[in-house]
């Protein structure tokens, strides 16, 4: 049995999943303090199952990526370039001034790198990395961004062996663990990294004593990206890995809940709706670059559609036309909404008073007149469906999923819509997501073809990404390509850019009955 | 006209709309231009009628795989020592520098060379709009040498190549760049004030800032940013869908393919085909050629008129692919033979955009 628990800005959700069913399952308000609300909702469903029954603990959280978007808790961090000096555009261009003055140390550019075959661009200038490394100020993070490191790491490794010597237990991010090609984006995203890693450090040691406290003496993973997860040590070494975890999470929990591969999944919590499109039990992921609080990256991350619509949104009318949101009283619903006694009209008064709902005291919102709550429920749910509209890759219809708190706010019916399923357990999708979550890796290279195939550089890449995922932890059996795609480089004859990503069940948990499962799909 | 940071944001969105799809990421070439002009300030853009017939211009571009650029990034020293070399060589100082193409990277490029310099940019370039390879320029019309030319790269090699004719000079140019590692600087096509006035497409640079501009005002008025770039240049709005396939290969190093598109709205019920060779060449709807090469190609997104390369052109995407008139001089016969259909191996005619106008008119009452 697996706990999965999922960290929102509102609600902390916890599930137990026996195989592929849900027997517990609890939600509860995020404590300021995060850690105190986690310990609470795994102690409940702990308790509801029995300690002895779980085997692992899944857990998705968006405190790293809020402390991203807050500029706050981040670490100094000193980023060295293996390129040609000296460089135009260098580490920390483009940032916004509150993220960079929050983050940036000191930014050096270093001779060093590859040429786009793998080949040295220029040897690597060892005595200025050493000389950095030896001046750098007390407690920083480190970066190495080497030039083509997705394709050859070495000069990445070579630099973090000499900061290494030179000081003794140094925190090193190399961007090519990190992101693909493109330095700028691949750079920010390692940099991002290197700034969470401290407190990356106290989160995750917090959640291995709430285990403790609990008395589990099993595995935790951490969700990441893309829909599969990271052992503590990995989490520790790549918070950035998780930033997106949520809505993954969402829309994976969604689909498994209602036993759908291709669907549209709309994620209903307080402040907004998250509308993505599932494909294959994964997410469809965003093509284009992604700000992240204003800094440019290239992760992949569910493509996803936010409305500002949600179970906290503040209602108004004016002359007639409805208004609904974008404020919202958020994580302070159940103080501030009127059917619990606050003073604040919300959509959940609205659907309370609509009888879509069950929550608070409903003579508290009795007094709403049914043409009004009609005429807000229509305006939400033909704005709801405009998005799933533009979510969906095809004019056949599709199942959309609703799921979150506030799942009652998704219509019934709506154009090219199959149907509108409300999974069992709705309210926590997220966290069931994090329970199911798998295990992968992806490869994303540059091939020349002048002396092979385009089938053998495809297949060479399928064997390595299936190779990592096991390593990662994956069981063999159980690993399928889940994407892929080779684009060829423009202007150089015989060069493709060939990504994959693998992924398969988390070995150190699949019981037998699961990779049967599996293996037969 | 000056350009500064305000423009230049306008500039690099219209660029990318006149690079038909192909031309490169300008995000990079616009974070070059912003630190040059923070630096050196504002840099004067000149229509080439204000420039004496005795200037001496030229265009610096760079040449490369976008995908490549993307991570050994362009650096101002080496845009710099491609304008120094083709001096050294010439012995002569160039007064202005232009863009070869104003659509993609290379139609920004040319800023951090003039800010550096301190020496005005035309607003002019020699395509209108982007092609794939140097010698398909308004000046070779004129039977223009490329060369001499500079090539200059990262490890400090300095080339100057004075070719035989401008289609060795691509090769030879090519076969450099490759050799180097995929990306290098150039000054190339180096004229005269007089050759310019006569052989530049005259305000391709306000024309790709005035297209910016109406796509930011009517994102910001909430109106179609995709009929306000078709009205400021007069073009035509040739389609709405939905992409539903789109098929790559690669052929002698181009990126190659085709994007199918399901019609939406008023197109409903209606197929188009989308051919791309690095820039987007050939429209067709429902079988009927309704754009090709030299006219410009290009998908922009439906509701926010963002524009999509071919590179990134992918299922699911809803665009509206419009057509804008090119140059007149790619028009003549010399101008289709160089930039026609043919020329990337499509096997059909010209049809300029405003037959395809006529055309919807046609369809339209039809129905």
């Amino acid at each position: 049995m697996r706990i999965g628990i999922d960290v929102g800005g509102t609600n902390t959700d916890a599930v137990a999943l026996d195989g592929e069913r849900v027997v517990a399952w609890t939600k509860t308000a995020t404590t300021a303090d995060v850690l105190s609300g986690v310990a609470a909702a795994l102690g409940a469903v702990a308790t509801q199952v029995g300690t002895a029954a779980v085997e692992a603990v899944v857990i998705g959280t968006t405190q790293f990526v809020n402390a991203v978007v807050e500029a706050r808790r981040l670490a100094p961090v000193v980023v060295i370039r293996l390129a040609t000096p000296p460089q135009t555009l260098g580490p920390f261009t483009d940032w916004p001034q509150s993220l960079a003055g929050a983050v940036r140390a000191q930014a050096h550019v270093v001779g060093g790198g590859h040429q786009f075959t793998g080949e040295s661009l220029q040897a690597l200038d060892a005595d200025a990395v050493r000389e950095i490394a030896r001046n750098a100020p007390e407690g920083c993070e480190f970066v190495v961004s080497g030039t083509f490191s997705p394709v050859n790491p070495d000069a990445e490794l070579e630099a973090r062996d000499l900061i290494g010597e030179a000081q003794p237990g140094a925190s090193v991010t190399l961007s090519h663990q990190i992101g693909r090609v493109g330095m700028l984006e691949r750079e920010n995203a390692a940099i991002l990294n290197a700034s969470l890693r401290p407190l990356a450090d106290r989160v995750i040691t917090g959640f291995a004593g709430a285990l403790a406290d609990v008395g589990l003496d099993v595995p935790l993973f951490l969700s990441q990206n893309d829909g599969t997860v990271m052992n503590l040590a990995l989490a520790r070494a790549f918070p950035i890995l998780t930033i997106a975890s949520g809505p993954t999470n969402s829309m994976r929990g969604a689909a498994f809940e209602s036993a759908e591969t291709d669907c549209v999944v709309a994620d209903v919590g307080g402040t907004t709706t998250d509308i993505g499109l599932v494909q294959g039990g994964f997410p469809r992921e965003s093509a284009i670059a992604i700000d992240l609080a204003g800094v440019r990256t290239n992760f992949r991350i569910p493509d996803v559609v936010s409305l500002g619509i949600g179970g906290g949104s503040l209602v108004a009318e004016h002359d007639g036309e409805v208004i609904v949101g974008p404020e919202s009283v958020g994580h302070r619903l159940t103080e501030r909404a009127l059917v619990f006694g606050g003073d604040t009209l919300t959509l959940t008064d609205v659907a309370v008073a609509a009888g879509l709902a069950e929550v608070g005291d409903p003579a508290l919102v009795a007094h709403l007149e049914a043409a009004f709550t009609g005429r807000v429920l229509a305006h939400v749910h033909e704005r709801i469906a405009e998005a799933v509209e533009r979510a969906k890759l095809s004019a056949a219809a599709v199942p959309v999923i609703a799921v979150g708190g506030g799942a009652f706010l998704v219509g019934d019916e709506m154009p090219g819509v199959s149907a509108v399923l409300r999974p069992g357990h709705a309210p926590v999708a997220n966290a069931v997501g994090a329970a199911t979550a798998n295990v992968g890796a992806e490869i994303d290279r540059i091939y020349s073809l002048t002396e092979r195939s385009r089938d053998d550089v495809l297949d060479e890449a399928r064997r390595t990404a299936r190779a990592r995922a096991v390593e990662a932890g994956a069981v063999a059996g159980t690993v399928r390509i889940v994407d892929e795609e080779d684009l060829p480089l423009a202007y150089l004859q015989h060069t493709t850019r060939v990504r994959v990503r693998a992924v398969g069940d988390l070995g150190t948990i699949a019981t037998p009955r699961e990779e049967q499962i599996h293996a037969a799909r | 006209m000056q350009l500064d940071e305000p423009v230049l944001d306008d500039l690099v969105t219209g660029a990318t709309i006149l690079a038909a799809g192909g031309g490169g990421d300008p995000y990079l070439g616009k974070l070059m231009a912003r630190l040059s002009i923070r630096e050196h300030g504002p840099v004067p853009l000149l229509d080439v009628a204000e420039i004496p017939d005795d200037a001496r211009v030229v265009f610096v571009a760079g040449m490369g795989a976008p995908s490549v650029v993307v991570e050994k990034l362009p650096r101002a020293s080496e845009i710099v020592a491609a304008l120094d070399t083709l001096e050294q060589h010439l012995g002569y100082r160039f007064t202005h520098v232009a863009p070869a193409e104003a659509g993609g990277l290379n139609a920004v490029i040319p800023v951090t060379a003039a800010a550096l310099r301190g020496i005005p940019m035309l607003d002019a370039d020699g395509m209108g709009r982007a092609f794939p390879t140097l010698d398909l320029v308004t000046p070779a019309l004129y039977g223009a040498s490329t060369t001499p030319m500079s090539l200059v790269d990262e490890h400090g090699n300095r080339l100057v190549i004075t070719a035989e004719s401008n289609d060795w000079a691509d090769r030879i140019a090519r076969s450099a760049m490759i050799t180097s590692g995929c990306v290098m600087m150039s000054a190339l096509y180096p004229m005269s004030g007089a050759q310019a006035k006569q052989w530049l497409v005259r305000g391709a640079l306000s024309l790709a800032t005035r297209l910016g501009k109406v796509v930011r005002t009517a994102r910001a008025g909430h109106t179609s940013p995709v009929d306000a770039v078709v009205a400021e240049r007069g073009g035509a709005r040739l389609f709405d869908g939905k992409v539903v396939g789109v098929e790559r290969a690669t052929e002698g190093g181009w990126t190659v393919g085709e994007a199918v598109l399901q019609g939406l709205d008023a197109f409903a019920g209606q197929q188009f085909r989308l051919g791309f060779r690095n820039e987007y060449l050939v429209g067709r709807r429902d079988g009927r050629i309704v754009a090709t090469t030299p006219d410009l190609l290009m998908a922009l997104e439906r509701e926010t008129g963002a524009p999509i390369p071919a590179e990134e052109l992918r299922y699911g995407y809803r665009v509206a692919v419009i057509g804008l008139p090119c140059d007149e001089r790619w028009r003549t016969e010399a101008g289709l033979r160089a930039s026609g259909p043919r020329r990337f191996g499509y096997d059909v005619d010209f049809t300029p955009v405003e037959a395809s106008n006529n055309d919807t008119v046609t369809d339209e009452v039809a129905r």
